[in-house]
């Protein structure tokens, strides 16, 4: 898949590829993930695919007990919430995710502004039928 | 930079009615739709015929899903015996029936059309929580869908970036959810009519005759803060910062301007109305605020030539206890981050300076989500006519109320301003 073209089904595949890509406006350098093909900034310049890093923080979040048939069927309920996150990319672009490492019963422990990183094996994994982003908490690098 | 816009041809309200909001295991659309057309007649104080009608356009978000059901323009056409009158129906998640108003506006400006049923329906009841949640969160973006967002999540999210932002806690947003009970104890349409208090005394008695242990409350903050009474449905969105499931219908008899007298002496006349699109959660530049409200009030403002602040009382989109405080500050009646501080110092409240959903809003009066829009509209209706009963607002001089909207995420947003001339 050397340069598909920017859509949805091409963004998925590459999720399935474990890469996490984005669209970026030749014409402004404006940056989109999902990718657009249309820059909404300057609606002018060409896209490009570019990579992104999988690094970021979070912006904002919700731990949900009552969730649809396909959390259900992942195995969450009310006693057992899941935690869905906005995430703001190192690169610029915000993305929304699911949170994992967090303890979603205790939603006062998870703080706004926490560095994460992107995980691609990840719980649920298995019976979820559209690729999902997941983010963790970012452990301190060595020496820090 | 705003382009004020302008209605070819002045556009009236005549009559409004709703049915009641609730959930009804024996009723569907169409007999709510009946209820709400029968409240409607009544409302027209010279009457109108059928045969006066020259179009239907009716709001829906999803009884497709809801009900396993399309086609309800032409459904309730015939359920109304207007066959062959043309029905349209409109779609715009929640907003859906503001949306139609709009359409209908636009119909009897452009010359069209003279005399208009508009309104909106939903009928939801009939399915599980679980199913509900997916079906409302088929308005949200692909993205929040696959990622496990549910309405109450996306909100959820939202609340915690405004908590961050400003200072706000769960306990003001309560603030706002014990301002709806209390106003809903006086609409006899809404689907909870009793306050907090009265739902704690209950669930007292309740343990009493069952020989359970009293549930032991100080006062309404404290039951709203207890977990057991107060669960947690997309943190920190609780069971009582969330609109119901509900199933219900209202709807609106438009007219041209020059014909309102025809049918009353005291037409209210749209002043203004706005619409926009926005984003979706991820890809806002704001998470606390919706660039969609505050264009569409924008273009309503320019249209109606006022100001916020010339605006007396506001219904809006509260689906969420958090969206009633976004939307009081996108639609500029308080700055941004104060909404919270305006809400706990009382000033939304029926008898404060800007009352915010006397109706009981959507938390109390009901959100059957396709109705929502013009039973918003019933509202401004009811009180510019000081014909709300025990709920009227305590002023005479009352002529300019604003209707907010709100469709998926913030992803429509429609205001539309009447006024009592």
């Amino acid at each position: 898949m050397a340069n598909p073209p920017i859509h949805d089904h091409s963004y998925r595949q590459f999720l399935r590829d474990k890469k996490l890509m984005g669209s970026r406006c030749t014409g402004c350098g404006a940056q989109y993930v999902p990718p657009r093909d249309v820059c909404a900034a300057c609606h002018e310049g060409t896209m490009e695919w570019v990579q992104m890093r999988g690094a970021g923080s979070l912006s904002a979040f919700t731990t949900i007990s009552i969730g649809t048939p396909a959390t259900v069927a992942e195995g969450y309920d009310r006693n057992n919430p899941y935690c869905c996150a906005v995430v703001a990319l190192e690169e610029g672009p915000r993305v929304v995710a699911r949170l994992q490492g967090v303890d979603a019963g205790q939603p006062e422990t998870i703080a706004v502004g926490a560095p994460l990183e992107l995980v691609w094996e990840s719980e649920g994994e298995a019976v979820r039928e559209t690729p999902t982003l997941v983010f963790r908490p970012r452990v301190a690098e060595s020496g820090a | 930079m705003i382009r004020q816009r302008k209605l070819g041809r002045g556009v009236a309200v005549v009559g409004a009615g709703m049915s009641r909001f609730g959930m009804f295991s024996d009723l569907d659309a169409k007999d709510l739709f009946i209820e709400a057309y029968r409240a409607m007649l009544a409302s027209v104080d010279k009457g109108v015929g059928p045969e006066d009608i020259d179009a239907l356009y009716l709001g829906n978000f999803s009884n497709d899903f809801f009900a396993e059901q399309s086609h309800w323009g032409a459904i309730l056409s015939d359920a109304l015996g207007l066959v062959p009158k043309p029905a349209s129906r409109v779609e715009g998640a929640c907003a859906s029936s503001a949306l139609a108003v709009r359409e209908a506006v636009f119909a009897i400006a452009s010359g069209f059309y003279d005399i208009v049923l508009v309104g909106g329906f939903e009928d939801m009841s009939k399915r599980t929580t679980e199913e509900v949640a997916a079906g409302l969160a088929l308005a949200a973006s692909p993205d929040e869908r696959a990622a496990g967002f549910t309405f109450p999540g996306v909100f959820g999210a939202v609340a915690t970036a405004y908590f961050q932002r400003y200072g706000a806690t769960c306990a003001d947003l309560w603030e706002v959810t014990i301002k709806s009970h209390q106003n809903a104890v006086l609409n006899p349409k809404a689907q909870y009519r009793k306050s907090i208090q009265e739902i704690m005394d209950g669930k007292v008695e309740k343990s009493r005759s069952r020989g359970l242990p009293l549930p032991q409350w100080q006062d309404e903050r404290a039951f709203l803060a207890d977990a057991r009474a107060n669960p947690a449905i997309a943190w920190p969105m609780h069971l009582f910062d969330c609109s119901p499931i509900s199933d219900g219908a209202a709807c609106l008899l438009l007219v041209g301007e020059e014909l309102a007298r025809s049918f009353t002496d005291d037409p209210l006349h749209v002043a203004g109305i706005g619409q926009a699109s926005g984003r979706s959660l991820s890809q806002a530049d704001d998470l606390t605020s919706l660039e969609a409200s505050r264009s569409a009030a924008r273009e309503a403002y320019a249209m109606a030539g006022l100001q916020p602040s010339d605006v007396q009382f506001a219904e809006v989109h509260d689906c969420f206890s958090i969206a009633e405080i976004l939307h009081i500050e996108d639609l500029g009646f308080f700055p941004a981050g104060e909404g919270y501080r305006a809400v706990t110092r009382g000033e939304t409240r029926r008898d404060g300076p800007m009352p915010i959903n006397t109706s009981g809003g959507l938390k109390c009066k009901g959100h059957p989500v396709g109705a929502t829009g013009s039973a918003q509209l019933v509202e401004l209706w009811e009180q510019l006519r000081q014909s709300a009963g025990p709920r009227q607002i305590e002023n005479p001089d009352l002529r300019v109320g604003a209707a907010h909207s709100m469709g998926g995420t913030g992803g429509t947003c429609a205001v539309t301003i009447l006024e009592r001339r």
